[in-house]
């Protein structure tokens, strides 16, 4: 049934995609409107998804699948706050495709649960899908606020005044947005890291820092640290600090695809 | 429909004729008074702008001399103005009307100002008495149709001035203005103008840096500024977030590693240049540091040629709603012109069916209640069927230009003429000549 849901929330979803390429080449009001009210919709079913599979009594939120429709909501939810507070979609050009592509992961078929079945700290392990998940959203959010404004300033450089890509909002909003995201993120990303660490070593009894998702989760966290110190210190942004974002953004889908063969942040059956 | 209207544009007269026709505000009504009391003038009002004077005016015949108005009133002789002003009549000054309050005739089309001014001629002109139904009703309209331009059309939607593309590309910049520093380098009349705009926008503060300090200092308090010293120029520019220069210097006076080091200095928060001076003020190697963002005159006055395009555009659209607004008020303006005829063409006859009733029942003696209604609805019927076709060609004449040539033969077919002088006081045959 949760996944039924799921899919319709995709449906919803796909409207928003489809707005985020018309966006980069044309503006429309009424189109905004009409992905915002759909994107609205697909978080009501996307939400019910969750809201079941959490009731059903199973920690299946282990699962790999159920982790990217977690993640692909909680991105959802920042793009919606991002709008109540500055008014605009744009963020969505860049959140709709990465928040399509998870549900449409998450919504193609269950998963087996494995990881929970060795997990002795099950609140650890929810705290820790939670924090690193929020963490993970906030990445994908100042990612696309850094590539919308590497967009505007191109666009302002190049001193056309009436071009295609006239939704964007103004430069320093856009900054505000990424960097906000940024601030709000990295606290849930490290404590993620920290609680991932705990549920890792109460199970195993050590931590395996060669193991390649403890690496690469390391390295993200680094970049991340990277990205908020040269903007908190220097102030960084524009082609420096998209550059910066869009490492970290890899390094996160690489930590991400780790659990895929990870010896021990694996969820799917061996 | 016997509306006048007289006047000169930017387009007609040049400055020196349109300074001597120009009216002070405070004078307005006088000049309001003046010509309400000219022969002929039922009604009026005067429009007086930097761009244009121009007299609009309902006759008591449709030829008032408004020409020998002007002659008298600002002692002029017919050489010196005539060949400057324009006269339209009827339906053509009703759409001089229309075009003038759309901002359509405006030497920037579709400007917002124009609008406000004829708002207040009007009033001005509606205190003294001048106007009252005939220019109520046209006015009315104006406005209405100068408001559906407005949103049905991007007329005015963007912005043709630099100082206004400025601030514009500011916003871009800097959502908000609020709260921002401005730095005018070099005092002139244009960066005055920007920085104007610029505050009204929100700015908070401003330092003004010049060569000679004394000018620095007098345009610092214009604003509530602050001056710098032309030498502590590059020391205290990182704290502006928008420049404004226009000095005289022949060489680039901000180069690249100025824009550097603002950068470092600000954290690189963005810095917006705007560089009004010939030559440039701001060097072109400085557009290529991230956040630094330079406008030269040129760059300006291209957004500016652009957005004028788009204008002319639009105003297209915006003169085709107004031929149709101007049919629209003239069809409904005739039609007002037929309703009293109409109006009086239904008591005729009604008076002479009660009176054949009455006639008829004197001979009859007593009649049944069956039998007044029967003869009731029977006269009734005659008399519907008789004005019907009368009315219907009254209204059908009433959209078109032979309109008073059909009232005058079925008033005089009728004689509703005299009895209608008799029988209705002058102002309740103005009440239903104005009625909407």
């Amino acid at each position: 049934m949760s996944l039924l849901w799921l899919r319709f929330a995709l449906g919803c979803y796909f409207i928003g995609l489809v707005y985020a390429f018309v966006a980069l080449t044309r503006t429309s009001d009424l189109f905004s409107r009409i992905a915002l009210h759909a994107a609205s919709l697909g978080m009501v079913f996307h939400f019910v998804s969750l809201a079941e599979l959490f009731l059903s009594g199973q920690v299946v939120w282990a699962s790999v699948h159920n982790g990217e429709s977690l993640l692909a909501f909680l991105s959802m939810t920042f793009f919606m706050i991002i709008y109540a507070i500055y008014q605009t979609t744009s963020p969505g050009v860049v959140v709709f495709p990465v928040v399509f592509f998870l549900t449409f992961v998450a919504a193609v078929d269950q998963q087996p649960v494995l990881l929970t079945q060795f997990v002795s700290h099950k609140g650890w392990l929810i705290a820790h899908i939670i924090l690193i998940f929020t963490g993970y959203a906030a990445l994908v959010l100042s990612f696309g606020a850094s590539l919308l404004y590497l967009l505007q300033e191109r666009r302002l450089k190049a001193k056309k005044s009436t071009s295609l890509i006239s939704f964007l909002p103004a430069l320093e909003v856009i900054d505000q947005i990424g960097y906000r995201s940024l601030l709000l993120g990295f606290p849930f990303m490290t404590l993620g890291l920290i609680t991932g660490s705990i549920v890792a070593i109460t199970t195993y009894g050590r931590m395996d820092f060669l193991d390649p998702k403890i690496l690469l989760s390391l390295l993200m966290w680094a970049v991340y640290m990277v990205m908020v110190f040269t903007r908190w210190n220097s102030g960084w942004r524009g082609r420096r600090a998209a550059f910066l974002a869009t490492f970290a953004f890899v390094a996160a889908l690489a930590a991400w695809a780790a659990n895929y063969f990870s010896a021990i942040h694996r969820f799917a059956a061996s | 429909m016997r509306f006048q209207l007289i006047g000169v544009n930017h387009n007609s007269a040049p400055l020196e004729v349109r300074e001597r026709l120009a009216i002070p505000e405070s004078r307005l009504p006088d000049a309001c008074r003046d010509l309400s009391a000219y022969p002929g003038i039922e009604e009026c009002m005067v429009i007086s702008t930097c761009n244009r004077v121009e007299i609009v005016a309902h006759t008591t015949n449709g030829h008032a001399d408004l020409r020998g108005f002007l002659h008298q009133h600002f002692h002029l002789k017919p050489e010196e103005l005539d060949a400057h002003l324009y006269e339209f009549r009827e339906k053509e000054a009703v759409r001089h009307l229309f075009r003038v309050a759309s901002s359509l005739d405006s030497m920037v089309v579709g400007e917002a100002q124009i609008l406000g001014q004829v708002k207040e001629a009007y009033a001005t002109a509606r205190a003294v008495g001048a106007v009252r139904g005939q220019l109520d009703q046209l006015f009315s309209r104006a406005f209405a149709v100068a408001k559906r331009v407005r949103s049905e059309t991007a007329v005015g939607s963007s912005s043709v001035s630099i100082a206004s593309v400025a601030v514009e590309l500011a916003k871009k910049i800097f959502g908000t203005l609020e709260g921002k520093t401005v730095f005018i380098v070099g005092a002139g009349k244009m960066s005055e103008l920007a920085a104007r705009h610029l505050m009204a926008h929100g700015c908070a503060s401003i330092f003004v840096a010049n060569r000679t300090y004394d000018r620095a200092i007098g345009l610092a308090q214009k604003f509530n500024g602050q001056a710098i010293r032309f030498d502590d120029l590059y020391s205290t520019c990182d704290r502006a977030d928008i420049v404004i220069t226009s000095t005289g210097s022949p060489h680039a006076i901000f180069r690249r590693e100025h824009g550097e080091q603002f950068l470092a200095r600000r954290k690189n928060r963005p810095m917006f240049f705007i560089d009004i001076a010939v030559p440039r003020d701001v060097s072109p190697d400085m557009a290529k540091l991230d956040g630094i963002f330079t406008y030269d005159i040129d760059d300006l006055q291209q957004a500016v040629s652009s957005h004028v395009a788009d204008r002319r555009k639009e105003a297209e659209l915006a003169e085709a709603i107004i031929t149709g607004e101007v049919e629209r008020f003239e069809a409904r303006l005739h039609t007002l012109d037929v309703v009293p005829t109409i109006v009086s063409l239904q008591d005729h006859l009604e008076t002479i069916r009660q009176a054949e009733i009455d006639r008829v029942r004197g001979r009859m003696g007593q009649l049944t209640p069956e039998q007044e209604i029967a003869i009731e609805a029977l006269t009734r019927g005659i008399i519907n069927k008789v004005m019907h076709t009368p009315i219907t060609t009254l209204k059908t004449a009433a959209k078109e230009s032979e309109a008073t040539t059909v009232v005058d033969v079925v008033r005089r077919l009728f004689n509703l003429h005299d009895k209608e002088k008799e029988a209705e006081p002058p102002a309740k045959k103005n009440e239903v000549g104005t009625r909407p």
